[in-house]
């Protein structure tokens, strides 16, 4: 164990959890919105397999992202208009959608199972890929890699440090206040559900083109938009805790492949469930954090007041109600 | 006798909208739609033996849903309904392994759905109390819950209650046909299964309709602060709810182990929980629509399996077909009260 295995552990974790990242950014700006896009598991699924035929077809690997991307807006816009403008349950919508979403997938992708089609070159950073150690963890991947480490940094100045950032915080926690200001609420959550979706579908043609190349079923990506549902509120819906919560969902997938060494008798797919009981205990922690009794109590126990503090985060206030003008 | 007229307008519109887009996604696919309608209706009408299957089906699918109007009555979304499964489908597995070499098979079987029961009422008690006192909404606790419990059942199936020999994704060793519950053997239907979804909807539709915890249900899932205001506990009745739901869910998982599998294996909900939510939501939280809509839903998962054989397409186009109408059901639903709402202003 020298520094060289380490450095391809790591190498491996930020690789393996780009398409995790990606979702998990764009489910943090819809849901920041005020909106929960409950279809990730189906729309990931039809936007890999999207993908993965276009790629196929055309021989062409950016227009198998254009489509992904496009196929991931277009489940996240219906999932917008049904519950902002047609006043239906955002929960029932996105949950319908996850299952078709899946099995339409499945269906129109049943005939390029198994099939071998293009996928994504690692491609280096010259020079910064030579600095020791750091190098080969993060500047020696391919495209996708690069794009979702930029994007983490570009999500928190976007929604922290613009105009455009409290606008859509705005929408997010006060839909009337922000209607009061002159920005309409609807159109705001029409738009970032569709950009959340974008990165979504993104999300599933990583995917298909990169992660896990090649379609079946089952594809191997399932389950995935669920952790991510699970990883945007154990981030408390700031960028940069989401991405670390990725990260460590991927470290514990990577770590559990080594457990299955001296733990055969537990299969890899136990240590998936691991994201689930941690968010919501990340929750309940967020809960009993926010109670006088609980504060106070936690007052001379710094161990304690450090964790609440990092489980600090609270849901935007309108999540999931959406706003009705009058 | 306006709105009665309004609401088959709207079925014929809902079924319309559905039927024509996966009509289209079938041309997609290059394949003859009338060819697919056709070997899903012969798959699943065709012989008396695919109807039992059909029937088969329509077991789980009912119980789950029966215990999911309960939650929905009072403003719950028990998405955890498939984890209730899986735990009632373990603590029955459980129940019925004590009974392996007993002489009294029958009170095992019968101690085994008692443990479905209660393993599928805990696991929605734990979600009930999380969302309760632990401020955890039901949504994400339940999907969380789904996700520990197929854990629970990969970690079992490889580790304890391992196969002698080698462990696999096939499950646990059959239990003795001692253990199976009673079915017809020409046609592989059991009279106490399909019994017991008959006697649950019967339960659900006079507890929701006739008492005065189905009275309380309603008051809270309409207007929670009001009810509060007027005595009512909503923590409490939330928890009853959910366990009702859970108990369901549970009997569910027990069918499926000793009526269905007669082991346990990963896939033992087979998504029924995931599909009741989808049947309570298209037969408008109706108690009385709930077993045609879940008959029908049954023969579609049932007919697709020929798809594979006979067209070489993939059977999740029953999902699809299900999906499209539950959606086109709430996009009707909203042109509807819009279109009302209209009249209403003019």
């Amino acid at each position: 164990m020298g520094e060289l295995n380490l450095s391809i552990l790591f190498a491996g974790v930020i690789g393996g959890a780009t398409p995790i990242v990606l979702a998990a950014l764009g489910e943090t700006i819809t849901e920041k919105a005020g909106l929960i896009n409950l279809s990730l598991d189906g729309s990931i699924l039809l936007s890999a397999m999207a993908a993965f035929v276009v790629a196929f077809e055309t021989g062409n690997l950016i227009m198998g992202f254009v489509t992904g991307a496009v196929v991931g807006s277009v489940v996240a816009g219906v999932v917008a208009v049904f519950s902002v403008y047609l006043g239906q349950s955002q929960v029932a919508v996105g949950f319908v959608l996850t299952l078709m979403a899946r099995d339409l997938a499945y269906f129109l992708g049943n005939s390029y199972s198994r099939l071998q089609g293009p996928q994504i070159m690692p491609c280096p950073v010259p020079f910064l890929k030579d600095v020791p150690f750091l190098g080969s963890i993060f500047f020696n991947h391919s495209l996708p890699v690069y794009f979702s480490l930029l994007l983490i940094g570009f999500c928190w100045w976007y929604i922290y440090r613009t105009p455009l950032g409290l606008q859509l915080k705005s929408v997010g926690e006060h839909p009337a206040a922000a209607y009061a200001r002159g920005t309409d609420p609807r159109k705001v959550q029409l738009f970032y559900a569709a950009c959340g979706g974008l990165l979504v579908g993104l999300a599933g043609a990583t995917f298909s083109l990169f992660t896990k190349p090649g379609w079946g079923r089952p594809q191997g990506a399932e389950g995935t938009g669920w952790i991510v549902l699970a990883i945007v509120i154990f981030g408390g819906w700031n960028p940069i805790k989401v991405a670390i919560g990725a990260y460590l969902f991927s470290f514990l997938q990577v770590v559990g492949i080594y457990c299955q060494g001296w733990l055969p008798s537990v299969p890899a797919q136990v240590f998936q469930v691991a994201p689930f009981p941690l968010m919501i205990f990340t929750v309940l922690l967020m809960h009993f954090g926010e109670k006088e009794s609980v504060l106070s109590w936690a007052e001379n126990k710094p161990g304690i007041k450090y964790v609440l503090q990092i489980c600090s985060g609270t849901a935007p206030a309108a999540l999931g109600k959406p706003y009705k003008p009058d | 006798m306006i709105k009665f007229i309004r609401y088959f307008f709207g079925i014929k519109l809902t079924l319309i909208t559905a039927l024509s887009f996966t009509t289209l996604i079938l041309f997609l696919s290059g394949a003859s739609p009338f060819a697919a309608y056709y070997h899903i209706l012969k798959g699943s009408l065709g012989s008396w033996i695919k109807f039992a299957h059909v029937i088969a089906a329509w077991i789980p699918l009912t119980l789950c849903a029966c215990g999911l109007l309960y939650t929905f009555r009072i403003g719950l979304w028990n998405i955890g309904v498939e984890g209730q499964v899986m735990m009632g489908a373990v603590f029955t597995t459980y129940a019925l392994r004590q009974g392996i070499d007993s002489h009294h098979p029958a009170l095992f079987l019968v101690l085994s759905f008692a443990a479905g029961l209660i393993g599928g009422g805990i696991w929605a008690l734990i979600a009930g109390f999380l969302k309760t006192k632990g401020g955890v909404n039901e949504i994400f606790a339940g999907l969380g819950l789904n996700f520990v419990a197929q854990g629970i059942i990969l970690w079992l199936i490889f580790g304890p209650w391992k196969r002698p020999g080698i462990a696999s994704m096939s499950g646990t060793a059959l239990f003795p046909p001692q253990l199976w519950i009673p079915y017809f053997s020409s046609i592989r239907l059991s009279p106490a299964a399909l019994s017991l979804a008959l006697i649950a909807l019967v339960l659900t539709a006079l507890m929701l309709r006739y008492t005065k915890i189905g009275l309380s249900l309603k008051a809270i899932g309409n207007n929670s602060h009001a009810a509060y205001l007027f005595g009512l506990k909503p923590g409490r009745y939330m928890l009853l709810a959910m366990v009702f739901a859970g108990g369901f869910a549970g009997l569910a998982g027990s069918i499926q182990v000793t009526g269905v599998y007669h082991r346990l294996l990963p896939a033992i909900s087979s998504n029924y929980g995931y599909l009741a939510l989808l049947v309570v939501m298209l037969a408008n939280y109706n108690v009385w629509i709930v077993p045609a809509v879940a008959l029908f839903f049954a023969c579609l998962n049932v007919g697709s399996i020929q798809l594979p054989m006979m067209l070489r397409l993939d059977s999740s186009l029953s999902g699809v077909i299900q999906g499209a109408l539950v959606l086109a059901t709430l996009a009707v639903h909203a042109w509807q009260i819009r279109s009302k709402d209209k009249k209403w202003v003019n």
